[in-house]
């Protein structure tokens, strides 16, 4: 399995096929949330920036948005979601994916952090 | 990921824990608290207060844990207060629209506080305790409403704040279960009615009431013993602590106000939809702040209502949402919504204007620009399950 990449806003993206990368959140993002209840996808073909909001995540408590890890553009959206939202809080960085990005520039990858630096991280944020 | 720019109202009210970690040191704590962090809550700003949102179990396993046998919740935040002496009713009857003159010993009744508007200042529960009433506040509004009390009836009434008491709720099917085996005084006790007696051989005062939607009490027990009675209760099987994020959804369900949320200085009883609360004396004869507002609204019609509104989709409709018309006017906004998880889908609550508040209509909620189809709804969601006898 490839390795996952994260952003500080708890995103995460793995290089699943040449340049298209799965996104979803971490198994931290999840646990912040708590239970799934509704997932917003973006629709396949759309272009989003860098940091840019990409799809929705709704828990019992709340709506967060989720960013695009990097510049690209979607390919594919995981419709499991949408009958299933709790794939999100049971499986974060497997069935729990939320869409494939195709990236424009792959260069944005150096910006991320790997899995030690972003446990670091997340410890770092008590 | 981070929150929604538009979910900031609804993020007061149940913050990220992320942000929890930013210590307020203003924060005060209810006696339960160390408890609270024992059983592995999860702590948010609340009226005040460090209050749980959620134990390890969640939100959705603890509301349907509360629908399917019984659960115990902390509202020590709340504010309970006895106003003494043989005018208290009367007093009382200044300043809210409720009938408290016929509110009978050991009855306990649902109220608010009114401004000269008409405006709700909080909302409460009334007990005719013979020689005094006991009342209950929410914890947001306590210090406003024992100030307005002590400055418009405290010469007719001897005010008393019980700090020294803390309050907790059993709620769900199973609480007179619960309840037989730790107050047999219980077992005959009818919604709306107040006892006075040992809960685990702890001294109590207890109403069958609850903002749940489900049969259940409202222990007040003297906040040296609390913990005590919060072990004893959990002990039992059929309970599991829940916390304030549960709270909310199982009171929306439910179709019950949360103040500064569905009811405010900005809404009357009546465009609230309470006119239930008053009684046929009151409405005649007034006496209370707001009266020609609340009457001329019962006469003719409030110019908008509280209504329950079903979303057709998945997507909940928050807090703030905007409704529209079929040709796409604002007509009103959600004041509480989000996911019911015994209806298994989202629902909301909001004002409408009062030509399109009855059942069936249909109307749209602008969510993140999108305008989804909803309808209006009769509530609650879920059905009350109170115990009438």
């Amino acid at each position: 399995m490839a390795e996952l990449r994260f952003t500080k806003d708890h995103e995460w993206i793995r290089v699943a096929d040449g340049d298209t990368c799965e996104v979803g959140i971490s198994d931290f993002a999840q646990g912040q949330l708590g239970d799934v209840v509704f997932v917003e996808l973006p629709e396949v073909g759309k272009t989003i920036a860098k940091g840019g909001q990409a799809a929705v995540v709704e828990s019992v408590k709340a709506a967060s948005d989720i960013y695009a890890p990097v510049s690209g553009s979607v390919v594919a959206v995981n419709d499991a979601l949408t009958g299933e939202p709790g794939l999100v809080n049971t499986d974060p960085t497997g069935k729990g994916w939320f869409f494939k990005i195709k990236a424009s520039n792959t260069a944005e990858f150096q910006d991320l952090m790997d899995q030690a630096a972003y446990d670091a991280f997340v410890k770092s944020q008590g | 990921m981070r929150p929604a720019d538009d979910r900031r109202a609804d993020m007061r009210r149940t913050r990220p824990v992320e942000c929890a970690s930013l210590a307020d040191p203003d924060l005060k704590k209810t006696v339960l608290h160390a408890l609270h962090v024992e059983l592995g809550a999860k702590m948010v700003p609340f009226g005040g207060y460090d209050m749980p949102v959620q134990y390890p179990a969640g939100i959705l396993a603890e509301h349907n844990h509360t629908r399917a046998a019984a659960g115990l919740f902390d509202v020590s935040h709340m504010g309970q207060v006895t106003l003494h002496g043989p005018d208290a009713a009367d007093a009382l009857e200044t300043l809210v629209p409720g009938d408290i003159r016929a509110l009978k010993e050991g009855a306990t009744r649902y109220s608010m506080f009114t401004n000269a508007e008409g405006g709700i200042l909080d909302d409460l529960m009334i007990t005719n305790r013979g020689d005094r009433l006991f009342l209950v506040v929410n914890a947001g509004c306590k210090e406003a409403d024992i100030a307005h009390m002590r400055s418009a009836i405290g010469g007719r009434t001897k005010i008393d704040y019980h700090e020294d008491r803390a309050l907790l709720a059993l709620q769900g099917p199973q609480a007179a279960t619960v309840m037989a085996r730790l107050a047999p005084a219980s077992v005959a006790q009818k919604f709306m009615t107040f006892r006075t007696a040992d809960v685990a051989g702890i001294p109590c005062y207890f109403t069958r009431s609850g903002y749940t939607g489900e049969d259940g009490w409202e222990i007040s027990v003297p906040a040296d013993r609390a913990v005590e009675l919060a072990r004893a209760i959990l002990a039992n099987p059929e309970v599991k602590p829940i916390g304030l994020g549960a709270r909310d959804s199982l009171r929306l369900e439910a179709g019950l106000c949360l103040y500064g949320h569905d009811i405010d200085t900005t809404t009357t009883p009546i465009e609230a939809d309470l006119q239930w609360s008053i009684s046929k004396r009151r409405r005649a004869e007034g006496g209370f702040p707001g009266a020609a507002r609340i009457r001329k609204e019962l006469a003719e019609g409030p110019a908008r209502k509280r209504v329950g509104i079903l979303p057709e989709g998945r997507a909940p409709a928050r807090e703030g949402t905007e409704i529209v018309d079929a040709s796409g006017a604002k007509v009103g906004t959600v004041t509480s919504g989000g996911f019911g998880p015994s209806v298994n889908g989202p629902v909301c609550m909001g004002y409408v204007q009062a030509a399109l508040a009855s059942p069936g209509t249909s109307l749209g909620l602008v969510v993140r620009g999108k305008t989804l189809p909803a309808r209006v709804v009769g509530m609650p969601f879920t059905p009350h399950r109170y115990f009438r006898g």
